[in-house]
């Protein structure tokens, strides 16, 4: 896999929510590379506070020419991004790691809850270009109906005929967990295979409900981590069995078998 | 236009020029060679290996701070066996020295490590790790007594035919004591510093940032640290020093070459820019260039003084 460091372009920077924002970053090299569920280095400031870059997943890429990436303001790293503007430039390293694996499925559900929805709205494009695309359907989880923005909507308008929304608070869709939908829209009988990103105790929920089942899962996952190319081994997390050489999320995934990794 | 000539001398080894990547955070070198032209550096001082693999710490393993980072990675590698099989064949490959960064538990395995190196085709040198603070046994351990630290170097030294560069440690309160240990234990160089133990709390759970409580600090902030121990030990020795901690920019790396450092190792700022080592190498040239210096060399125990 080829990888690169290009100094970026923003040509686009959209506040989606209070929250919330989507960058858009002319950065060829990685565009017409990265696969969807694999992620960027991103430079929030060029001073030593914060001084490491960001991981971030790709949200999409635009004609072989654009990166996107959406991010929620949490820190001081992400108030730095959010207050750049088009025309400002910012190194990134990518495309990283490893993405979902949707060739030979018959049937996909993605399950995004919070920023993890960034990653699988990559991955609905991408299903829905391939020659046959195989049924995809789309659970989505926020804490409220304002924390979604327009992303419900986005997978929709690429063509997304079921797109079912959870919240925790009831404003919108389904009042409870993105989890819960699983059961409520999947016959189960079917061999679905789910792509999940989400807060862990999310992921935690849907591999539960996958293993009950017998679907197969792909989990996307966040740590720290300082380089993003297996350089420091700060990214690591314990395997299925709790035993042996860990796993690093920057190599080794982020997007795992569900069934590779420890659900703690 | 002539190139700039920046080599320099250690021992009996030259390096094309003073810049070289510190160990643990530069992998294996492969890791880098979609950002680095390994062969313009001066040399890749590998990630420290041990005789058995080793899991490391648990995560979370590392915290960022203001100007700098905390680890507790707790040196994972794939160990001497699989170094060997796996990883030199690639590293006799890349076009410049290859020092490989050692620990061990024990004089015996420090002294297994060394005579198995020594055996092995394509490695200049031997860099000396006694400094590591994320392990219980051995790492920091040696290098916290300058008998204990000249004990390690004599026992390294006796099973080698590698030139042997020792790592110190800064958490000690003497740090020229150390050196002078080293250099009568007959290493051929000393590297320094190594982290400075640290920690991080997080105030909403009260509990520590790393799972092992408290880790390593690198990266600017350690800097001036750095400087004032390389430019201490410098004056304490007469083998050459290695400089390290906090290098970032072109800048950086002339500070210690002027307080005394003969090489420098690029260590955290390799996470945040992986270009950072190759960037240096260039500045170096532009500034031999710019100011019509003979070599790099010249510039090195250059601080004016009063």
């Amino acid at each position: 896999m080829n990888q690169f460091e290009e100094q970026a372009e923003i040509v686009r920077q959209e506040q989606l929510t209070p929250e919330i924002f989507r960058l858009s970053l002319k950065a060829p090299e990685i565009a017409s590379q990265a696969r969807p569920g694999q992620f960027v280095m991103v430079q929030t400031a060029s001073c030593y506070d914060p001084l490491l870059r960001r991981p971030l997943s790709i949200h999409q890429t635009i004609g072989n020419e654009l990166v996107q990436l959406l991010y929620k303001v949490v820190g001081k790293g992400t108030r730095m991004l959010a207050a750049l503007t088009p025309g400002q430039r910012l190194k990134l390293t990518g495309p990283l790691g490893h993405g979902f694996d949707f060739s030979d499925q018959q049937a996909l559900c993605l399950v995004g809850g919070g920023m993890g929805i960034a990653p699988l709205y990559f991955l609905a494009k991408e299903i829905l270009r391939t020659a046959n695309p195989p049924k995809c359907v789309v659970l989505l989880g926020a804490r409220t109906a304002a924390e979604f923005g327009p992303l419900p909507r986005d997978f929709m308008d690429i063509g997304v005929t079921q797109t079912h929304l959870a919240t925790d608070d009831g404003s919108l869709g389904h009042q409870g967990f993105v989890a819960e939908l699983l059961l409520q829209h999947l016959a189960p009988g079917n061999q679905w295979s789910v792509c999940t990103c989400g807060p862990h105790p999310m992921m935690k929920a849907v591999v539960k409900a996958c293993r009950q089942q017998e679907w197969q899962c792909q989990v996307s996952l966040e740590t720290m981590m300082a380089c993003g190319i297996s350089a420091c081994l700060g990214c690591a997390i314990p395997r299925a069995d709790l035993s042996g050489p860990y796993l690093h999320v920057c190599k080794d995934g982020p997007v795992f078998n569900a069934n590779e990794v420890a659900w703690l | 236009m002539n190139q700039p000539d920046l080599r320099v001398t250690i021992g009996d080894l030259v390096f094309k020029n003073p810049v070289l990547t510190a160990s643990g955070t530069f992998g294996y070198a492969k890791e880098f060679a979609p950002f680095v032209n390994l062969h313009h550096l001066g040399g890749v001082v590998v990630k420290g290996i041990s005789l058995a693999p080793r899991r490391g710490n648990p995560p979370p393993r590392i915290v960022e701070t203001a100007g700098g980072m905390l680890n507790a990675i707790g040196l994972e590698n794939v160990g001497l066996d699989r170094f060997i099989s796996e990883k030199m064949d690639y590293l006799r490959g890349i076009g410049t020295r290859v020092i490989v960064n050692i620990l061990g538990d024990s004089l015996e395995e420090y002294q297994t490590l060394a005579q198995r190196l020594s055996e092995v085709e394509g490695i200049s040198g031997l860099e000396v790790n006694i400094s590591c603070p994320n392990v219980k046994k051995g790492g920091v351990a040696f290098g916290t007594d300058p008998a204990m630290a000249e004990a390690v170097t004599r026992a390294v030294c006796a099973h080698t035919t590698l030139p042997v560069i020792v790592k110190l440690s800064p958490n000690v309160t003497d740090i020229t004591q150390i050196a002078r240990g080293v250099e009568a234990g007959g290493a051929q160089a000393v590297s320094l510093i190594n982290t400075l133990l640290g920690m991080a709390i997080d105030v909403k759970s009260r509990r520590p940032k790393l799972a092992n409580i408290v880790g390593g600090l690198s990266g600017p902030a350690i800097k001036p640290i750095a400087l004032r121990m390389v430019w201490q030990v410098a004056q304490a020795v007469k083998i050459p020093v290695i400089g390290i901690g906090g290098i970032t920019t072109t800048e950086d790396a002339l500070e210690f070459l002027l307080a005394g450092a003969t090489a420098i190792e690029v260590g955290t700022a390799n996470f945040i820019n992986p270009r950072a080592s190759q960037e240096i190498v260039e500045g170096l040239g532009r500034y031999v260039t710019e100011n019509k210096l003979s070599g790099i060399s010249e510039v090195i125990g250059g601080l004016i003084v009063g």
